[in-house]
C-alpha cells in the first residue's frame, strides 16, 4: 500500500494534522563522545575506531566534555530547562552499525525539558510556540551501506560514537508549512549557537515525523504513525501532506490506523517492513557512566555565553540598523553572513548602503560561486572602504561595481585596484571644463539647442564627457559646470 | 606447596639472587607437576611459556631501575576475562574461541609496569557466570585438594594456580563471589576491591556495576601487594575512583586493640553448617585474643541479596553480551540472512547457563517487567547497602562472616540452577553495597577447606588487610588442618 | 507472574538466541522457578527508596575533545570474521532501509 497525493483542500475543513517531529543534530566536537576517534567526516572505512566505538570486550564509554556543553547551549537557545541531574541510558537493539547491540541515550531523565521556539509562516500570519518536549544527549550509530557488494551489507563504524542531540517537539505542528518553518527555525537557532552544521544533506541534521489525524475539534490525539528516511526540508513537508491524506483517506472509509513507520522515498510513503512486535528497547539507566551532574552556575555561564539568537539579532538590525522586514531576514538567515553585514555597516556608516551592497553584489557573487560567506575573499573592512569611495566620489558607482569584481578575483583593497585599472573618479575643475570644452566644439548642434532650453539634452553632452573620460568624470560636478556654462 | 611469596621473589629478583627466568621455570615444572593440563586440573585455557620465558629475560634490563617494580619477577596467572595482548580472551567461552584482544586491559598494563610477568589464562565460568567453574566451553576446572570436586567459581582457574602452587598471585573478577568463593573453597585468599578501586577497562563485562577484577593470593602478603599493583584511578573507567591508594601491608603487623569488629547475625543463620561454624567461632575468638572488640549487628536485607543479584546481574549481562553478534570479532556461523547469522552464532556461541541468565536478564528488562523486577531490585539494593553504611556508621570497623555456605562440592552434584546460586548468598552482598571483602583460609572440614571472611566499608580495604594479617598470622597451620 | 513458552519464544527473539523448542520448553520451567524465588522482592516495601545508580556522588567524569584515540595493537582484520575493502561484511539485510531495527 503506497499513497502518493496530498489531500484535497476541503478535507482541512473536516480533518486537523497533528505532527511531533523529533531532530537528530549531530554535535561539532572533534573527536567522538565516548572516545578520542576523530568525528571527521570522509575518512576511509572504519578507519576512526578503537577499542571503544568497535565495542570490543572489556571497553568502557568515556564522556566528551565538549558533547556535554554544545548540548547545553543547544537546549538553552531552545528555551528548556536544563537538568543539574541527567542519566545516561541503553537503549537495546540488534543492528549490525550498533556495535554494543544498545545504544547509549538518555531516557527517563533527560539533558533538557520543556522547551519553545516561536515560529511565523505567512499563512498563519502571527508567530505561533511549537514545545520541546525535551532534549537529550546519545551516540550516533555507523552506517550500512546495502549496495556496495553483492549480496552483503557493508558496515563502517565511523560514524558510530559521533555525539548527537534529539530534540523532540511536543505535537503542536499544525499542518506540512509549519512543520517546515519549525525546522527552518530550529535550524538557523541550532547554527547561530555553533553547535553543528546542520546540513540535512550531510547527515548532521535528520529528521523523522510522527504524524496523526483528527477531525476538527476533536482534543483527542489520533493514532500516529512515524514517517522516516525525508532527506530535505521540502521533502518532509510533502511527505507530511501524503501521510496526512492517507490517514484521513483510512478514517474516511471507517478503519483504523495501524500503529506503524512509513518510509518516504521521495514521492511516495509506503511501510518499512514489518517485523514481529513493536519494539522493546528495555531502557535501562547506563551503569558505565555515573549521573551527569551540572552545577547551576556553570548552567547560568552558558547561558550568558550563548551567542545572540537570531530573533534578537533580527529585532537589533531593525533598530540599530533601521532595516525593513524583507532585508533584515535576508542578512539574518545565517550568522556568518549577518556577522558580514556588522562589519561592513559599522565599518562603513552607512547600514542601507551597507545592506544594499551586502544582498547585492555580495550574495549574487556568492550564490554564482556556490561558496558560503564564511569563506569569502572580500574581507568586510575593504567592502566598507569601497562603499566610502563611493559615497564620497572618489569613483562613480558604476567604477564601484567594477573595483568589486576585480576585489573578488584578486582580494586586494578596493583603492589600490582603483588606481590601478584607472577609475578614480576626476572631479578636478580644470580637466571637468577642458573635457568639457572639447565635447561642446564636437557637439556645437547639441550644444547650441541645449543652451536654447532643451535640458533633456543634458544626459546627451554628460554622457559625452563620461565616455571621452573613460567614465572616470564626476557626473555632479560636471552637471554642476554645465549649468553654470549656460547660466547667465 | 604453595609458590615462593611475592615479596620474596620480588626481593631476590631486584638483588639479582634469583633470575625470573628461572621463577617461570619453576611455575612451568609445578605446573606439569600437579597436572594443571586439559586431562588434569584443568586450570589454563591458554599458557604461552616462551612469550613468559621472554617477558622474564628483559626482567633483567630493569634491575637498573631506581625503584624495582613492587611485583619484579613475579608470575601472575590472569583470569581469561582480562585482556591480554599476547594471549587469547576467551572468557571460557565458544564464542570468543581464539579471539586475542587488540589492546590490552589496565590490571595487565600495571601488572607488567610493576615488573610482573603474565603466566597464562586460567579456566573459568562461561562469561564468569557460574559459582563451580563447570561451565566453561573448555572443560570443567578441579580442585586441586580434591580432584572429583570444583575449586569453585567463576574464577576457578585462577584460584587453582595460586592453591596448586603455580603462582602466588592470581588475577580473577568478581560479580558475585566470583573470586571470594573458589578461595575458600580452595584453601587460599581471595579479596574483592571496593567497586571503583580497580579499572575495569579490559575486563569483560558482565554486570557492568557489579564486576570487579579480584586478585588471589597464596598468602594475604600475596593478595595485598598483588592489589597494590592494580589499584587506582584510570581515567579510561569512568566507574573508577580517583581516590589515592594506600600501602596495603603496612598494617602486616599492626594488632587489633582498636579494631570494632561486627558479626552479622543473619550470616549464622541457625541452618549453617555445625562445622562451619565452629570454625568461624573459633576465628572470631583469636580476634578477640588480638585485642578487637566482637560485636552481634544486624543486615537485616542480606536475604533478598540473591533475588536481588538474580535480576540486576543477568539483566545487565543480557546487554552487555549483545554485542557478542559474529560481525566485528569471535565466532561467526552463518545462517539464513542477517537475523539467523546472529541467532546461530550465538546458540551455538553460548553455553546453557548463558543462554539462560540472558533470557532472564532480557526478560526483567522487558516491557512491563521492568518495574516489578530491576527497579524493584535496584531499590532493595539500595536498602542492602543502607545495611552495610549503617553498621559501619556505628562504630564498627569490619564485619567478619563465613564466605561459603558448604565447602567444595562435587564436580556434577548441583545441577539445579537456584541451588548453584545460593553459593553465593553470604558473599553477593559484598558486590551489591560496592563493599571490599576477602577470605582466607580459616581451617579444614574433612580435609576440605573452609574461607572466613570480612568485609570493610568502601576504600577501607587497608584496615580490611590488617584484620586478616593478623587472623592468618594468628591461626598459623590451624588455617590449613 | 508465570512465563509462558511464547514468552521465552519473544525474549530469545529479542535476545536474537536462536533456541530449539525443546529447549525453549525447558527454559520455562528453569525460568519460572527462579523467578518464584524473586517474588520475595514484591513484598519489601520500597516506597522513596531511590534505586541504587551510580557510585559516589562526585558524579561522571568527562574528558577533553582531544584525541588520539586509543590505539589498536592489531588491525581489524586481525580479528574480523569478515572485512572487505575496510568494511566489516554482514550478510545482506532482507530490506535495505536503514530503520530495520528490532
Amino acid at each position: 500500500m503506497t499513497a502518493t497525493a496530498a489531500a484535497p483542500a476541503t478535507t482541512l475543513d473536516r480533518w486537523e494534522m497533528v505532527v511531533g517531529l523529533e531532530v537528530h543534530v549531530q554535535l561539532k566536537t572533534r573527536t567522538k563522545i565516548f572516545c578520542g576517534c576523530s568525528s571527521d567526516f570522509g575518512a576511509a572505512p572504519n578507519a576512526n575506531t578503537c577499542p571503544v566505538c568497535l565495542a570490543l570486550p572489556g571497553a568502557l564509554p568515556v564522556l566528551n566534555e565538549r558533547a556535554v556543553g554544545l548540548a547545553t547551549r543547544a537546549a538553552l537557545a531552545l528555551n528548556c530547562a536544563v537538568q543539574p541531574v541527567s542519566i545516561f541510558a541503553r537503549k537495546n537493539y540488534f543492528y549490525p552499525d550498533l556495535p554494543k547491540g544498545y545504544q547509549i541515550s538518555q531516557f527517563d531523565k533527560p539533558l533538557a525539558l520543556d522547551g519553545w521556539i516561536e515560529i511565523g509562516t505567512r499563512a498563519v500570519g502571527a508567530p505561533i510556540r511549537i514545545g520541546i518536549t525535551r532534549v537529550h544527549m546519545e551516540e550516533d550509530a555507523g552506517k550500512s551501506i546495502h549496495d556496495r557488494f553483492s549480496g552483503a551489507t557493508a558496515i563502517d563504524l565511523n560514524r558510530s560514537g559521533v555525539p548527537l542531540i534529539e530534540i523532540v517537539s511536543e505535537p503542536d505542528i499544525r499542518s506540512a508549512e509549519q512543520a517546515g518553518a519549525y525546522l527552518r527555525v530550529l535550524k538557523q537557532i541550532l547554527e547561530y549557537v555553533d553547535v553543528s552544521d546542520v546540513n540535512m544533506e550531510e547527515g548532521s541534521l535528520r529528521v523523522d515525523a510522527n504524524v496523526s489525524a483528527r477531525r476538527r475539534g476533536e482534543t483527542k490525539l489520533g493514532t500516529k504513525t512515524e514517517v522516516k528516511n525525508m532527506n530535505s526540508f521540502s521533502g518532509v513537508e510533502r511527505a507530511l501532506e501524503v501521510e496526512f491524506a492517507r490517514h484521513v483517506g483510512v478514517l474516511e472509509a471507517g478503519g483504523t490506523i495501524e500503529q506503524q513507520t512509513m518510509l518516504w522515498d521521495g514521492s511516495a510513503v509506503r511501510p518499512a517492513r514489518s517485523k514481529e512486535g513493536s519494539h522493546d528497547y528495555r531502557y535501562f539507566p547506563e551503569p558505565d557512566l555515573p549521573p551527569l551532574i551540572l552545577a547551576l552556575d556553570w548552567i547560568e555561564q552558558v547561558r550568558k555565553d550563548l551567542p545572540e539568537l537570531p530573533a534578537a539579532r533580527r529585532a537589533r538590525f531593525a533598530t540599530d540598523y533601521k532595516l525593513g522586514e524583507y532585508d533584515v531576514e535576508v542578512l539574518t538567515a545565517n550568522p556568518r553572513l549577518a556577522d558580514y553585514y556588522e562589519s561592513v555597516a559599522r565599518a562603513h556608516g552607512e547600514p542601507k548602503a551597507a545592506a544594499n551592497w551586502v544582498m547585492g553584489e555580495v550574495m549574487a557573487t556568492l550564490k554564482t560561486s556556490g561558496e558560503d560567506i564564511g569563506r569569502f575573499r572580500v574581507r568586510p573592512a575593504d567592502l566598507a572602504s569601497l562603499l566610502n569611495l563611493v559615497r564620497d566620489g572618489i569613483v562613480s558607482h558604476t567604477a564601484g561595481k567594477q573595483i568589486f569584481g576585480h576585489m573578488v578575483a584578486t582580494g586586494d583593497p578596493p583603492a589600490q585596484i582603483a588606481e590601478r585599472e584607472g577609475l578614480v573618479q576626476v572631479d578636478d575643475d580644470a580637466q571637468l571644463s577642458a573635457w568639457l570644452d572639447e565635447v561642446l566644439a564636437e557637439n556645437p548642434v547639441e550644444a547650441e539647442r541645449y543652451g536654447n532650453g532643451e535640458k533633456r539634452l543634458q544626459g546627451v553632452l554628460i554622457g559625452a564627457v563620461m565616455k571621452k573620460s573613460k567614465g572616470r568624470a564626476d557626473p555632479r560636478k560636471l552637471n554642476q559646470l554645465l549649468t553654470a556654462r549656460f547660466a547667465s | 606447596m604453595t609458590a615462593r611469596s611475592c615479596a620474596v621473589v620480588r626481593e631476590e629478583t631486584a638483588a639479582g639472587r634469583v633470575l625470573a627466568t628461572d621463577t617461570v621455570d619453576a611455575a612451568v615444572a609445578r605446573a606439569r607437576e600437579v597436572g594443571a593440563g586439559r586431562d588434569g586440573l584443568n586450570v589454563f585455557v591458554w599458557r604461552d611459556d616462551d612469550d613468559a620465558k621472554s617477558q622474564a629475560s628483559s626482567i633483567a634490563d630493569r634491575l637498573a631501575d631506581t625503584k624495582p617494580g613492587a611485583l619484579l619477577g613475579v608470575p601472575v596467572a590472569i583470569k581469561d576475562n582480562i585482556a591480554t595482548l599476547t594471549m587469547p580472551t576467551t572468557c571460557g567461552s565458544k564464542i570468543l574461541e581464539g579471539y586475542v584482544s587488540p589492546y590490552e586491559s589496565t590490571v595487565v598494563k600495571r601488572l607488567r609496569a610493576a615488573g610482573a610477568i603474565p603466566f597464562g589464562k586460567t579456566n573459568m565460568d562461561e562469561f564468569a557466570m557460574g559459582s563451580s567453574t563447570e561451565h566453561s566451553a573448555y572443560g570443567p576446572t578441579k580442585n586441586p585438594i580434591a580432584p572429583d570436586r570444583v575449586p569453585g567459581g567463576s574464577s576457578g582457574g585462577s584460584a587453582v594456580a595460586v592453591a596448586s602452587g603455580i603462582v602466588s598471585i592470581a588475577l580473577g573478577s568478581e560479580t558475585g563471589g566470583s573470586v571470594r568463593q573458589p578461595a575458600a573453597f580452595c584453601g587460599i585468599v581471595g579479596v574483592k576491591p571496593t567497586y571503583g578501586r580497580v579499572s575495569r577497562f579490559g575486563l569483560v563485562a558482565f554486570a557492568s556495576s557489579l564486576d570487579q577484577v579480584g586478585v588471589f593470593g597464596a598468602t594475604v602478603d600475596d593478595a595485598a601487594r598483588g592489589l597494590g599493583a592494580i589499584a587506582g584511578h584510570d581515567p579510561m573507567d569512568s566507574t573508577s575512583a580517583n581516590i589515592a591508594v594506600p600501602d596495603y601491608h603496612a598494617g602486616a603487623n599492626a594488632d587489633l586493640k582498636d579494631l570494632v569488629v561486627g558479626l552479622p547475625k543473619e550470616y549464622f543463620p541457625a541452618s549453617l553448617d555445625p562445622e562451619i561454624r565452629r570454625l568461624c567461632d573459633a576465628a572470631v575468638d583469636r580476634l578477640r585474643g588480638l585485642g578487637a572488640t566482637v560485636k552481634e549487628v544486624s543486615l537485616p536485607h542480606t536475604d533478598l541479596a540473591i533475588p536481588v543479584y538474580y535480576i540486576v546481574a543477568p539483566a545487565e549481562a543480557s546487554s552487555n553480551l549483545a554485542r557478542f553478534d559474529g560481525v566485528r570479532y569471535g565466532f561467526r556461523l552463518e545462517g539464513e540472512g542477517l537475523r539467523g547469522m546472529y541467532e546461530a552464532t550465538r546458540s551455538k556461541g553460548f553455553g546453557p547457563e548463558v543462554t539462560r541468565r540472558i533470557l532472564l536478564g532480557t526478560y526483567v528488562l522487558s516491557a512491563g517487567y521492568y518495574d516489578a523486577y530491576y527497579r524493584k531490585a535496584q531499590q532493595v539494593r539500595t536498602l542492602i547497602a543502607d545495611d552495610f553504611r549503617r553498621v559501619f556508621e556505628s562504630g564498627v570497623h569490619v564485619l567478619f562472616t563465613p564466605t561459603a555456605p558448604s565447602t567444595a562440592f562435587q564436580i556434577g552434584a548441583i545441577s539445579d540452577p537456584y541451588e548453584m546460586y545460593l553459593s553465593d548468598i553470604f558473599t553477593a552482598t559484598a558486590n551489591l553495597a560496592g563493599v571490599p571483602a576477602m577470605s582466607l583460609p580459616i581451617g579444614r572440614i574433612g580435609g576440605l577447606p573452609v574461607g572466613g571472611q570480612f568485609l570493610a566499608s568502601h576504600f577501607d580495604e587497608a584496615r580490611m588487610f590488617t584484620a586478616a594479617y593478623a587472623l592468618e598470622r594468628a591461626l598459623g597451620a590451624e588455617a590449613h588442618a | 507472574m508465570a512465563v509462558t513458552i511464547d514468552d521465552v519464544r519473544h525474549i530469545a527473539a529479542l535476545a536474537r538466541l536462536g533456541l530449539p523448542e525443546q529447549r525453549a520448553a525447558a527454559i520455562v520451567n528453569e525460568l519460572n522457578t527462579i523467578l518464584a524465588h524473586m517474588d520475595e522482592l514484591a513484598k519489601v516495601d520500597t516506597a522513596g527508596v531511590q534505586e541504587a545508580i551510580g557510585v559516589g556522588a562526585e558524579g561522571l567524569p568527562v574528558r577533553k575533545d582531544l584525541g588520539p584515540p586509543f590505539p589498536l595493537a592489531r588491525s581489524l582484520d586481525a580479528f574480523a570474521p569478515s572485512m572487505r575493502d575496510g568494511f566489516f561484511l554482514v550478510p545482506r539485510l532482507s530490506t535495505h532501509e536503514s530503520t530495520e531495527e528490532s
